[in-house]
């Protein structure tokens, strides 16, 4: 059944380009995919893992960052003297690339995360977000600073016996940010509902029991920040080809802020929440528009969280999920609620 | 004096005079930055609280003079209390809206909810007074005060005294008065202290209105000797957190020093390596602290004060 | 009779915190096999000596080695890996899972396929996961849940919770369990039904110690007794022995404590 749900969704979206003519909710389609993305990444750690990482952006921008550079190209002073003169790749090289070493800083974060745990934990994955975004905004050498990375090139793929091709239109970058999509979906729920995604479980709902039973704390911090980290990165990628011109506000706190909204409006733990919550707020600012300005739209949004976690903390998807759901069904997909507000704070005491 | 032989001249003495210049700078500043870590650092010590909205408060606190003084026309050296007082029921009305219903609920919920405050109230301070940057007129002479080899200009002198006393206020406030009292044993151990008799929902909404006041009195400070623009409180909540964490969770005696720290971290960084990465001093304290000494570097101090 | 062979070893162990001594000089071992119980009054050491034995104190003097391998400094997962796997007096179980899903997590040991594999859907995977639901519900059905398998953990009743914990604790195939007061809270019949549970359990070669209160219980399940007071072993012996043991009775009676 669910099955049949995700595979309706896709169909659905993937047919939109067939009826939908409008260049400028085409292009809000596009980021907004771009952003669910990220959202999903997110979710991997905030939704099943428990850790409130507030850097995420850091993983997304360094993604867009190291795919426009290799495709670009650039010529640096690296830290200790020595210099670095790098020819242009294909950018699709840049992609892996931006999966890579996002990745990898995700590895970094997954080992402070066992240091580190809780608010701390939060307030260093900020500071690390706003590091790089200053490093981003001053190593102009790089960077460009704030003059940004400007002509990225479009991803360009080979087809086998076709030649290659390049996505620079619309139509081509929605298929693909449609396709990423999908895979990474697909990624995550296998990961959830494997023996690896109940261990990010139990730890997430009471670490002492399930380091007694064997599992690995760091090991599964870290594999979840390294697999959501590339993830983000991959979407950073996408974002970099597609917009073609980067610059260090991608780094800015107020997008990871977006994605945690996405998040937890959709619900966090649950697949499908951060596909929701990101349509939701990828496409409202598109239609609020023209009748609020930007400001008024962040006061309400800076509202509609709030509301959310007083009234439906877990989100819109797993609410919905539980009044529509059979028996069996429903601890699957979602993970663990508080039972209660009194025995959530008893746990973690 | 002697020009050849006052301290002061020739290279030595430039770099003196521009090491002493930093080191004015810098009590200025950290006597500022003292303030918003004591305010956070009582919030987040006795309520366990990751207060994202302390920035906006400090940025509320610099709006509050920008409009007493200059829309309202009132008097520079009364802003400045009006901006504490208004710092004060802004803070308790956030703890009774936002956080009194989510007691008990996980650390979680309530950062996030921080979060969704802090971006409403910055977003509505962007659309009610505009991206521009704003300044405040000051009373004070515009020529510095000269004190030998050093000058200063009479504004930063105000802003030292007055963040000076604020602080021994809070200090007295804490140790010498029976709400600090309460708010000490809260902070050791929150149910034995409701045994005992304190009203620990009471402590928790005049600590959040303190320390919310205390950040709106520093950017009600530092407002006139910058400049006042919505975002202004995001650096300024991350340098608070970074004077908590250096100076361990609720000590006000670590914030004080921390705040010191911190501003003598700036002042080095950007005097002597580069003015760009002033702001990420607060930032790699942070990560380097967390990473090495996670308890602050004074750890001892287990209680408030 | 041969002795049995020694599966945990507690030599010289001694827990300071600070200048509170909470064990001194604990010297004891348990055979392979055994049922062993830890007493002593309130206040004895009983929860230290056991988070020591079960690696999650560290002690201050002293080694605590489990069939030959050394304790000291493992982290807790590691010393399951070893096949020492315990029980939590409190919040023994996933509350916000099913009891089924509970067991799944307990199984991780048992579970691993590497995550390429696990994403990709290979067969090895699936397969293992196969296996992985069969042996949840054979534990289910051997502590007598079955009828509560797809209920929240944390809406059962205390009783059932323990055989939840327990069931969590055999998922992940232990040599030898450690039981940290199993029937506290638990009424005359449930303890009965777990007393004949830890029977089984002892009887498919699995090494048991535990810690517990309730007297007429460790009487009637244990091998061995291990009497501790202020810290020290004070007797060791068969129930029998410990039973009439004038010191152990002074312990007890001297301390105002009466028998649960």
């Amino acid at each position: 059944m669910r099955t049949g749900i995700a595979i309706l969704t896709v169909v659905a979206f993937a047919s939109v380009p067939l009826w939908l003519r409008d260049p400028y909710l085409m292009n809000a389609l596009i980021t907004t995919g771009i952003f669910i993305i990220g959202a999903m990444s997110l979710n991997l750690l905030l939704g099943f893992t428990g850790q409130l990482s507030l850097g995420h952006i850091a993983f997304f921008g360094i993604g867009a960052y190291v795919s426009a550079l290799t495709s670009l190209g650039f010529d640096a002073g690296m830290p200790f003297g020595f210099r670095i003169v790098h020819e242009p790749w294909p950018p699709i090289v840049g992609f892996v690339l931006a999966i890579v070493i996002a990745g990898f800083c995700g590895y970094l974060v997954g080992l402070l995360s066992f240091r580190v745990r809780g608010a701390y934990f939060v307030i260093v994955t900020i500071s690390f977000a706003e590091v790089v975004r200053l490093v981003a905004l001053n190593w102009v050498e790089l960077t460009q600073g704030p003059l940004a990375l400007t002509n990225i090139p479009s991803i360009t793929i080979g087809l086998p016996g076709l030649g290659d091709l390049t996505l620079r239109t619309k139509l081509q970058n929605y298929y693909l940010v449609l396709a990423v999509a999908v895979v990474a979906y697909v990624l995550i729920s296998r990961l959830v509902h494997s023996h690896f995604g109940r261990a990010m479980r139990g730890l997430m709902e009471n670490e002492t029991l399930a380091v007694s039973v064997g599992i690995d704390v760091t090991k599964t911090l870290t594999l979840a920040a390294v697999i959501s980290a590339g993830i983000a990165g991959a979407a950073g990628s996408l974002y970099a080809h597609y917009i073609r011109i980067i610059d260090p506000e991608v780094f800015a706190f107020i997008n990871t802020v977006t994605m945690v909204i996405m998040v937890i409006t959709g619900g966090k733990g649950s697949l499908a929440g951060p596909v929701v919550g990101g349509m939701i707020f990828g496409l409202l600012p598109v239609f609020l528009r023209p009748i609020m300005a930007p400001e008024a739209q962040w006061i309400a949004y800076g509202g509609v969280l709030i509301v959310i976690l007083f009234v439906l903390p877990r989100g819109i998807v797993p609410s919905l999920a539980q009044r529509f759901t059979w028996r069996g069904s429903r601890a699957e997909t979602v993970a663990p609620v508080a039972f209660s507000k009194r025995d959530a704070a008893k746990e973690h005491a | 004096m002697n020009p050849r032989t006052s301290p002061t001249s020739g290279y030595l003495g430039a770099t003196l005079s521009e090491f002493l210049q930093h080191l004015i700078n810098m009590l200025v500043l950290g006597g500022t930055y003292a303030l918003l870590g004591i305010g956070l650092t009582l919030i987040f010590g006795i309520m366990n609280v990751v207060n994202f909205t302390h920035g906006v408060l400090y940025t509320f606190g610099a709006y509050i003079m920008f409009i007493v003084v200059h829309q309202l026309g009132v008097n520079f050296f009364l802003a400045l209390p009006l901006a504490v007082v208004a710092g004060w029921l802004l803070g308790a009305a956030l703890e009774l809206i936002l956080l009194r219903p989510l007691r008990g609920s996980d650390i979680d919920t309530t950062m996030l909810v921080m979060i969704g405050a802090w971006i409403a109230m910055q977003s509505g301070a962007l659309w009610i007074w505009g991206g521009v940057a704003k300044s405040v007129a000051t009373p004070f002479p515009e020529a510095p005060l000269v004190l030998g080899p050093v000058s200063v200009s009479w504004l930063r002198m105000f802003v030292l005294a007055a963040a000076a006393m604020l602080i021994v206020v809070t200090y007295l406030l804490i140790n010498r008065t029976k709400l600090g009292c309460a708010m000490r044993a809260t902070f050791q151990d929150h149910d034995t202290a409701s045994l005992m008799g304190v009203n620990v929902d009471m402590i928790y909404t005049s600590t959040f209105a303190i320390g919310s006041s205390l950040a709106a009195a520093a950017g009600a400070l530092l407002g006139p000797v910058y400049v006042i623009f919505p975002q202004m409180g995001d650096l300024a909540a991350v340098k608070a957190f970074a004077i908590v964490i250096l100076g361990g969770l609720g000590n006000i005696t670590g914030a004080v020093i921390g705040g010191f720290i911190l501003a003598l971290a700036e002042e080095l960084g950007a005097g002597y390596i580069s003015s760009g990465y002033r702001d990420a001093m607060g930032f790699l304290i942070i990560i380097a602290v967390l990473i090495f000494k996670p308890t602050g570097l004074f750890a001892r101090s287990e209680r408030v004060g | 009779m041969t002795a049995p062979a020694i599966a945990l070893k507690v030599e010289q162990v001694a827990v300071r915190f600070g200048g509170l001594v909470a064990l001194s000089d604990m010297n004891f071992t348990v055979g392979e096999g055994e049922i062993v119980s830890l007493i002593g009054p309130n206040g004895a050491g009983k929860t230290t000596a056991f988070n020591v034995v079960t690696g999650f104190l560290e002690p201050t003097h002293g080694a605590v080695s489990y069939r030959g391998t050394a304790l000291n400094g493992l982290k807790p997962h590691q010393i399951a890996d070893l096949g020492l796997i315990r029980t939590f007096q409190r919040t023994s179980v996933f509350r916000n899972d099913t009891v089924y899903d509970n067991l799944l997590v307990g199984l991780h040991r048992q579970g691993r396929v590497s995550l390429l594999e696990a994403i990709l859907g290979l067969p090895r995977a699936r397969s293992s996961q196969r296996r992985l639901k069969e042996r949840a519900s054979e534990l289910v059905e051997w502590v007598g849940l079955e009828r509560r398998a797809h209920d929240l953990a944390g809406s059962l009743s205390y009783g059932e919770q323990r055989l939840v914990g327990v069931a969590l604790a055999l998922a992940a195939e232990p040599s030898m369990l450690l039981l940290d007061e199993p029937v506290s809270g638990m009424n005359a019949s449930e303890t009965h039904t777990f007393v004949q549970l830890i029977r089984n359990i002892r009887n498919r070669g699995v090494t048991i110690l535990l810690v517990e209160h309730d007297m007429p219980m460790v009487m009637s399940v244990s091998d061995r007794i291990v009497v501790l007071n202020y810290g020290r072993i004070i007797a060791e012996g068969q129930p029998d022995e410990i039973r009439n043991n004038p010191v152990v009775i002074e312990a007890y009676l001297g301390q105002g404590a009466t028998r649960a």
